[in-house]
């Protein structure tokens, strides 16, 4: 690909990591930022990008992204939800758990994009729960974690031997909190409202425990620990608890969660089945307070491409997931829109702090940075539409809704990715 | 504020989905329409044409024989013509989906689907799809879904008590055992609260009550005698002997011990208290045989109560 020098004129720059917010010129040569508000002496822009009224942001960095089946549709939905770093969670088709197939999604994704794709390998074999898998070489394919997928082994041993063994190869462990027995069976919120629609229930203990057995392990074996996911008030409340003492422990929660609750089920609609499930209101204000105060530190999309042949089913009997990277960045914004946040501190979980949890430079609009870039109109309203989205998966229950902010243009590597026609 | 699926934009009842959100007014007059097809039945003839040339279809993705023939009973006393589809052994076991399967059904010009299926929900689901295709003028009774309602069950146990105790008003109530896993015991407790029943008690172990039932209206009792206490209609559920293997409940016989209905625990209820089960019984487990087979068991005047209700519930929903 041809490296064209870019000038994106105009546009309002944030950067979330410095909380830089001004308008400015922001000016890329070889995939890089070169300058930003004042022109490198030399440069001669083979492109100008008319930036007026947009907001020039880091591309996203979203933590949890399920880019099976057609991965290129996948890959196309993230660059036009802004997206330009991604993580891949194991528990896709095929299961990320041997090296050659992590490696495979890495190839695969950079023959079709410029998104940078980080799969996060399984933790066991088959993400059965009972053997190790090969996490130095995962890590060595491309892997920058490892992980469960949903919930923690069966058996606890196995839990603590694989904590044990990723802190002696320096793998990060990505656990989402649900002890399997508590949750196995369920697929609601332990509530009145489950009692209700008669639905059967995954009580808050399921993620509490879990949270305290991974966090009691973690300071045993010196592992590296994110919690994935989160979703109750109590859970934020442990994590909360392990990073005041000290532990180095991190955390997310699904950008659906910052809005959704149980309500939101209605008449069983098999749309808002989730996992984790939805759970109440105090939850969903204690989430969004989380991820304002950093505990929580990022948010994701938890996107996860599903048909209608598993998703027109009974409410219990609906894969959990909803298709979710176009929507990241509005979801965002509307949390931030909720708690007042200025837009500088609104995509923080969506770039600057999510890139701190993967380790890798990202997230950020500075000089010297690879021009990863995200440039949306912060005023336009859109509704979800199924027609709009790129994704193969074209289920969420926001379908219908009336988001604000949308992306326009994304650089990936200095090279517009996606232009909103 | 999402709209009850069962009503249309006028608040007509179009589907019969659950108890839940009906009016007071809505439940008497289905009950009111099931007294007039009591005498139907004790009629040499016992037919009406209120259906004729309308086609019910049964779909039963679990079985039960009985609700399924009173249904049947129902429908072809309303002259309708009734197909059964017993769905565990049809199309579904060969993996088409719920929705392919009632397409088809639709393609062959059916007025009224009654589903029971294991998924709490799946009738929405049905609903939501004919609304979405067009086809509102199907209507679906929902025959029991999962653990979320078996609302003609309700209405013919709403009718029961009445029947017996003349209406609702400062009537105490007890429904006794597996409330977690009981469809009926949901229809029954929305019943009972919309038609003004003075005092709803449910009776069982904690692992058998569901979270934070009481949002529904009614109190929770661990022990047989306290909600027994006074009550002028107890509601024995069945127990599933799988409830032991789930850690629910150490034994049947320890079940019994505790919450059996017995001569000697009913003590406790008013005299004249009727006992009701919606069946098929347990014998020796949740009931006593000795109190099964009294006086003051409406077991069976439950079953004849069923049909008039199913026949009025069909009636009304296709505008009778």
């Amino acid at each position: 690909m041809s490296a064209k020098s870019i000038e994106i004129r105009g546009g309002r720059v944030i950067d979330p990591a410095s909380q830089f917010d001004e308008a400015a010129s922001v000016f890329i040569a070889n995939g890089k930022i070169v300058g930003i508000g004042q022109t490198p002496a030399g440069f001669k822009a083979d492109q100008v990008i008319d930036a007026q009224g947009l907001v020039v942001a880091p591309g996203l960095v979203d933590l949890s992204a399920r880019i099976a089946g057609n991965i290129d549709a996948e890959l196309a939905a993230a660059v036009a939800g802004g997206v330009t770093t991604l993580a891949c969670p194991p528990d896709v088709d095929p299961i990320l758990d041997e090296p050659e197939l992590a490696e495979r999604l890495v190839r695969h994704a950079e023959d079709v994009s410029l998104v940078r794709v980080l799969p996060v390998g399984a933790m066991t074999q088959g993400l059965s729960g009972s053997m190790l898998a090969e996490m130095s070489l995962l890590r060595d394919a491309g892997c920058i974690a490892v992980s469960q997928g949903r919930g923690l082994p069966a058996d606890t041993r196995v839990l603590w031997r694989a904590l044990q063994y990723a802190a002696s190869c320096d793998v990060p462990v990505w656990l989402q909190p649900a002890e399997y027995h508590l949750s196995k069976e369920g697929i609601a919120h332990d509530s009145a409202l489950a009692s209700r629609l008669g639905l059967a229930a995954i009580p808050v203990a399921a993620e509490t425990l879990a949270m305290q057995t991974v966090l009691a392990l973690a300071k045993a074996t010196g592992a590296r620990v994110h919690f994935t996911q989160i979703s109750s008030a109590e859970g934020v409340a442990l994590l909360r608890e392990a990073r005041d003492a000290g532990l180095p422990v991190t955390g997310d929660v699904a950008v659906h969660a910052l809005h959704l609750y149980e309500q939101d089920i209605g008449y069983f609609d098999p749309l808002t089945r989730f996992d984790p499930p939805l759970r109440g209101y105090g939850d969903r204000e204690a989430l969004r307070l989380g991820l304002a105060e950093g505990t929580i530190g990022a948010a994701v999309s938890a996107h996860t491409p599903l048909g209608l042949d598993v998703k027109r089913v009974p409410f219990a009997e609906a894969a959990p997931g909803a298709t979710g990277i176009e929507l990241l960045l509005p979801l965002t914004l509307a949390w931030g829109e909720a708690l007042s946040l200025p837009l500088r501190r609104s995509l923080l979980p969506v770039t600057a702090r999510a890139a701190e949890i993967l380790g890798v430079e990202a997230g950020q609009v500075a000089v010297g940075q690879r021009a990863d870039l995200c440039i949306f109109d912060p005023e336009a309203t859109w509704t979800v539409n199924e027609n709009d989205l790129r994704s193969a998966g074209k289920l969420t229950p926001f379908l219908g809704r009336t988001l604000q902010g949308r992306v326009v243009t994304t650089l990936a590597a200095g090279q517009p990715v996606y232009e909103r026609s | 504020m999402m709209l009850d699926p069962q009503l249309d934009a006028d608040g007509n009842l179009i589907h019969l989905l659950s108890t839940e959100g009906l009016s007071r007014d809505q439940l008497t007059r289905l009950l009111d329409t099931g007294a007039s097809f009591l005498g139907v039945s004790d009629r040499d003839v016992k037919k009406v044409p209120l259906l004729r040339g309308k086609s019910v279809f049964n779909l039963f993705f679990e079985n039960s024989t009985r609700t399924r023939t009173t249904f049947e009973i129902a429908a072809k006393r309303l002259s309708a013509d009734v197909i059964n589809l017993n769905m565990s052994t049809s199309s579904t076991a060969k993996g088409e989906t719920l929705l392919d399967t009632v397409d088809n059904l639709c393609a062959m010009h059916a007025d009224m689907f009654v589903v029971r299926h294991e998924s709490s929900g799946a009738p929405h689901l049905i609903v939501d799809h004919l609304r979405r295709t067009g086809r509102s003028d199907i209507h679906v009774i929902n025959a029991g879904d999962g653990r979320h309602g078996h609302p003609t069950q309700g209405l013919l146990d709403m009718y029961t008590i009445r029947h017996y105790k003349g209406g609702f008003e400062g009537l105490k109530v007890a429904l006794i055992g597996d409330i977690l896993h009981s469809r009926v015991a949901r229809s029954d407790i929305h019943a009972l609260k919309t038609l003004g029943a003075e005092s709803i008690r449910v009776v069982g172990p904690q692992t058998l009550i569901p979270t934070d039932i009481e949002s529904l209206g009614v109190g929770v009792h661990r022990d047989l005698d306290s909600g027994l206490k006074d009550c002028d209609v107890v509601i024995a559920l069945r127990l599933q002997r799988e409830r032991m293997s789930g850690a629910l409940l150490p034994s049947a016989t320890e079940f019994h011990d505790r919450y059996g209905l017995t001569h000697e625990r009913l003590k406790a209820a008013k005299p004249d208290a009727i006992v009701m089960h919606p069946g098929p019984m347990n014998r020796g487990v949740e009931i006593d045989s000795a109190v099964a087979d009294s006086p003051r068991a409406v077991i069976l005047p439950q079953v004849t109560f069923g049909i008039a209700m199913r026949m009025a519930v069909m009636s009304v929903l296709a505008g009778g």
